[in-house]
């Protein structure tokens, strides 16, 4: 079994309230170390036995279809061992 | 006229949608979202409320329903199709209109009533408004920020695509305080307020987003 892994972003340019808010919080915890903070989605998915180059390329177009919304984020797909 | 008025799990703001289109002289068809038949309606609403519990993204899930198939299809053709709020983040999800709604920038979730402008009364849902015309109807959204990139913003506002902008302070963050955008074929609009809460004054702050439902009468009678 083998988990491929999905990172969905905000686009840089796009504003991102909710990172905006937990920078906020981090300073108010003592936390001194952020200079910024952005917010993302993560999907693991998992699939049967080593992950072929076709199946790579499905979930690819499954991140362009329905995981992300291109017009304001971006993904990245990868294969965690 | 029929003017079929979406259901998705979630959604909240059909029945008023669908009161708006009686109360205009329209005939309301309750469309279901598994169901991929339009049962011959003349144009499609797209009401407000949480479908599919706003998951993944808000208007992400509903977009694939079986209903939406047809609607695309025919909206493509021309059919009059009205986005209000969670309709509108369906809409921009499936690329009818450009664009993407984001988390309001204060993060709250807003319920007022909002000041708004018509600034493009040369769509199938507000040749009712005159050019220009300030009107007030509720707005109640946590994802209204309309996005989208420089480029296609100012081919919005070159095109006049902008069909309601919103007045005084940005209440959500959106570019340009755009409230609501159309298509560059002025079937398909997409509007962030709510003009089907506010067709009387009984119901409603005011009866001015009647004018919605009464330019789609109009513009099928056509």
């Amino acid at each position: 079994m083998a988990k491929i892994v999905v990172d969905v972003m905000l686009k840089p340019e796009i504003l991102d309230p909710q990172g905006k808010a937990v920078a906020a919080a981090l300073p108010r915890l003592g936390f001194t170390f952020a200079k910024d903070v952005r917010q993302g989605k993560r999907f693991e998915i998992e699939i049967d036995g080593e992950p072929t180059a076709a199946q790579l390329a499905e979930v690819e177009a499954a991140a362009e279809k329905l995981l992300s919304n291109p017009v304001i984020e971006n993904f990245t797909v990868r294969v965690e061992k | 006229m029929k003017i079929g008025v979406v259901t998705f799990p979630g959604t909240l703001d059909d029945r008023d949608a669908a009161r708006a289109v009686r109360h205009a002289g329209g005939e309301a068809i309750a469309l279901w979202h598994n169901d991929a038949d339009l049962h011959g309606v003349d144009a499609v609403i797209l009401p407000g409320g949480f479908s599919y519990g706003d998951y993944l993204r808000c208007g992400a899930i509903s977009r694939f329903s079986p209903v939406m198939e047809p609607i695309i299809k025919a909206a493509q053709g021309g059919m009059p199709l009205l986005g209000i709020c969670n309709g509108f983040q369906v809409l921009a999800e499936a690329h009818l209109i450009p664009g993407a709604l984001t988390r309001n920038h204060e993060l709250h979730f807003l319920c007022h009533d909002q000041k708004v402008t018509i600034e493009n009364t040369n769509t199938a849902w507000t040749s009712s408004f005159s050019q220009g015309q300030e009107i007030v109807i509720p707005l109640k959204n946590g994802e209204g920020a309309f996005m989208c990139d420089d480029e296609t913003l100012a081919m919005l506002e070159g095109e006049g695509r902008i069909v309601a902008r919103y007045v005084g302070e940005n209440p959500n963050g959106s570019r340009n305080f755009i409230a609501g955008v159309t298509n560059e074929r002025g079937n398909i609009v997409g509007l962030m307020p709510h003009p089907e809460h506010a067709i009387d004054s009984l119901t409603g702050p005011s009866a001015d987003g009647l004018g919605f439902f009464t330019s789609v009468l109009k513009a099928l009678v056509k």
